[in-house]
């Protein structure tokens, strides 16, 4: 669940002033010096944040991932259009290059997203225990509701770090080989650069928060296991499962429960006026599943015996 | 408040079927250095990450600091610095970067000092040079130092350390047992797993042994040693060795063939003067000889000299040195030496734990 902050009995005022006030020894009630107080995890997520964009790993990802956009841009280019077929929004690019981003992101979502959001979540913890740090992180102590939210938040920030990459490799790549333009919508209304550019941040919003559902998969499949190939690859497949039984007619009744079922439709954000049932739908069911499998992952994590 | 620093009551951990921890008693009293000792899968690593919350217990008490664990573990596990297991870091991170990164995720560590903490703590284990190197590019023994500078990260009121010097050279041994001795002059409890008697023996106050999951000894290092058979050693001529043996046989100290060589650690005490502990390695001690034994007054390196036999026998306490020399002679043993062996800490040790790889399991 999204409310499922760290511990929140510490008024951010007191935890300011504890911050502010310096930790001389002198006469100190605690002569360690240290705060009396937990902090909230700022700094610790901070810290989470810089481990995971200072991995080059993370940033092979997402060049991956900008690469994209731009080998369509230059095939489309190169061909100069094309007969028509392939992926939606593709016989568009050649009048706006605003539309690059949004075919880029419908060839990624399917595979590259779900296959980067997976290698960062299914790491998170799986990969702490496979250096070894994990126990060294608790015994700091780090809390493990803490470590689990703060964990969790980064997978986040890097779906969203992802999505945008994509999205923006695509607005720039298009402006550079491409006329740019008024976008006309799918309702047939026509939209300037800038409200476009807006629309764009709206998909790209939209693309990430499908993605969190698969995030919390990820985090709950990595606190079953010390070995992070394992749990990654265990949360890809799972996306890929999704997005089979997605197509099965057979399975139909399941659709809606699918969290990769409005992956595509982000469709709905190009028309005049928006229509924001998909989007809703989208957060909701997204919500469902990081509230079951955040539950699934407290429960495995908080009781766990960290042996690695 | 407790006068214990770590204290378990019937600490239990069972993995599946097999009883990896078994009703163990520990008791460390604040400040003092204690050495944990086992063989390897004696359930020293486990029973250590009971006491820190890493695994949960199946059944027992565990009192760390004076609060119960796990139940208070965030407010105990400020106060304790560890290593666990040997180091673990992020490869990709230089040595100062792991250290701040562990910092910043103990919610209690102010982060106004931080970069001051890392860099005392990088400095206490002489790896200041090295501060911003990538940890991949790290030897063992630096990592291993690295793992000691998070255990002082704050200052701390008990330091966990499992197998602190695993992985060091010589003089990064002599250094952590600096270290420790360091900390302890400052108060801090430090509680030192090792399967290196010779380590413990130097460095420790106390001691605890487990085997198979038991807790077998625990106390001082001189009860630890108390414990233990003394041994009287007589040299004689030769000739005198069948005399020798019939007297030493009558004073209830038969004689019998040596045990295994003990270790360098091995104490000898003075006959007469008493066996003191403790003060290995002073510089008017025997040097140990090839085998390892003390050598006797007259006794050449090698051992008895040509015409000449060592007897050896256990000293029960009720029998006091002096007499077994005054009855040898009284009996016309020419008694040519006569010394008194301290068991040492690995004599208890095998005697507890078992010899060879026949550990317990």
């Amino acid at each position: 669940m999204s409310s499922d902050t760290p511990p929140a009995r510490i008024a951010p005022a007191a935890a300011g002033v504890e911050a502010a006030a310096p930790d001389t020894h002198g006469g100190a009630p605690d002569l360690l010096g240290r705060r009396s107080r937990r902090a909230l995890g700022w700094g610790f997520f901070a810290s989470e944040l810089s481990v995971l964009f200072r991995r080059r790993r993370t940033w092979a990802m997402l060049a991956a991932l900008a690469a994209i956009p731009i080998l369509i841009a230059v095939a489309i280019r190169v061909t100069d259009g094309g007969d028509g077929r392939g992926p939606a929004f593709l016989d568009r690019i050649t009048q706006n290059g605003l539309f690059v981003g949004m075919t880029a992101l419908v060839v990624s979502i399917p595979l590259f997203l779900p296959l980067t959001v997976g290698v960062v979540a299914g790491d998170s913890i799986a990969g702490e225990a496979n250096t070894g740090t994990l126990r060294y992180l608790l015994v700091s102590p780090v809390g493990r509701i803490r470590l689990l939210v703060v964990k969790y938040a980064a997978a986040a920030v890097f779906c969203l770090t992802a999505t945008v990459t994509v999205s923006l490799a695509g607005i720039l790549i298009g402006i550079a080989l491409f006329p740019v333009g008024p976008v006309t919508l799918l309702s047939g209304d026509s939209v300037s650069v800038g409200e476009s550019l807006l629309r764009s941040l709206l998909i790209a919003v939209y693309v990430t928060l499908g993605l969190v559902g698969l995030s919390a998969i990820g985090l709950f499949i990595s606190t079953l296991t010390d070995a992070p190939v394992g749990a990654m690859a265990a949360t890809v497949v799972i996306s890929i499962v999704s997005q089979v039984l997605g197509q099965l007619s057979q399975t139909e009744w399941l659709h809606p429960w699918l969290f990769s079922y409005y992956w595509l439709d982000f469709a709905d954000l190009l028309r005049q006026p928006i229509e924001w049932s998909s989007f809703g739908g989208n957060a909701l069911l997204q919500l469902g599943y990081v509230a079951v499998f955040g539950a699934l992952a407290y429960g495995r994590f908080a009781s766990k015996d960290v042996l690695s | 408040m407790s006068d214990f620093a770590i204290e378990t009551a019937g600490l239990t951990k069972r993995f599946g079927k097999q009883l990896a921890v078994d009703g163990v008693d520990l008791a460390v009293p604040e400040g003092s250095v204690f050495g944990f000792l086992g063989p390897n899968g004696s359930g020293k690593t486990t029973t250590i990450r009971m006491l820190l919350g890493l695994a949960s217990a199946t059944a027992g008490d565990i009192r760390v600091l004076g609060q119960a664990m796990p139940r208070r573990l965030a407010n105990v596990l400020p106060g304790v610095g560890a290593l666990i297991e040997g180091p673990g870091f992020y490869p990709f991170l230089s040595g100062a970067a792991n250290l701040r990164r562990l910092d910043a995720a103990d919610g209690f560590a102010p982060a106004a000092s931080r970069a001051a903490r890392v860099d005392h703590a990088l400095e206490r284990v002489g790896l200041t040079h090295a501060a911003g190197k990538k940890v991949r590019a790290y030897s063992l023994g630096m990592k291993q130092r690295l793992g000691i500078a998070n255990a002082l990260l704050a200052p701390r009121e008990l330091i966990v350390l499992d197998e602190p010097t695993n992985g060091l050279d010589p003089q990064g041994t002599r250094e952590v047992r600096h270290l420790i001795r360091s900390l302890a002059s400052e108060g801090t409890t430090v509680f030192v797993s090792s399967h290196l008697l010779a380590e413990i023996e130097q460095m420790c106050t106390h001691a605890a042994v487990m085997s198979g999951g038991r807790l077998v000894a625990q106390g001082t290092l001189d009860e630890l040693r108390l414990a233990g058979q003394t041994r009287a050693r007589v040299l004689v001529p030769a000739a005198d060795a069948s005399r020798a043996t019939r007297i030493l046989t009558d004073l209830g100290l038969p004689p019998e063939p040596e045990p295994a060589p003990a270790t360098p650690g091995t104490q000898p005490g003075g006959a007469g003067l008493g066996a003191t502990s403790g003060t290995r390695g002073s510089a008017n001690g025997p040097l140990p000889t090839p085998e390892g034994h003390f050598a006797l007054p007259g006794e050449g390196a090698g051992g008895a000299g040509v015409g000449e036999s060592v007897l050896s026998a256990v000293l029960p306490e009720s029998v006091a040195r002096e007499d077994v020399v005054a009855a040898l002679v009284a009996g016309g043993v020419r008694v040519r030496g006569f010394a008194v062996q301290q068991a040492s800490l690995e004599d208890l040790f095998v005697a507890l734990t078992g010899e060879g790889f026949d550990v317990v399991q």
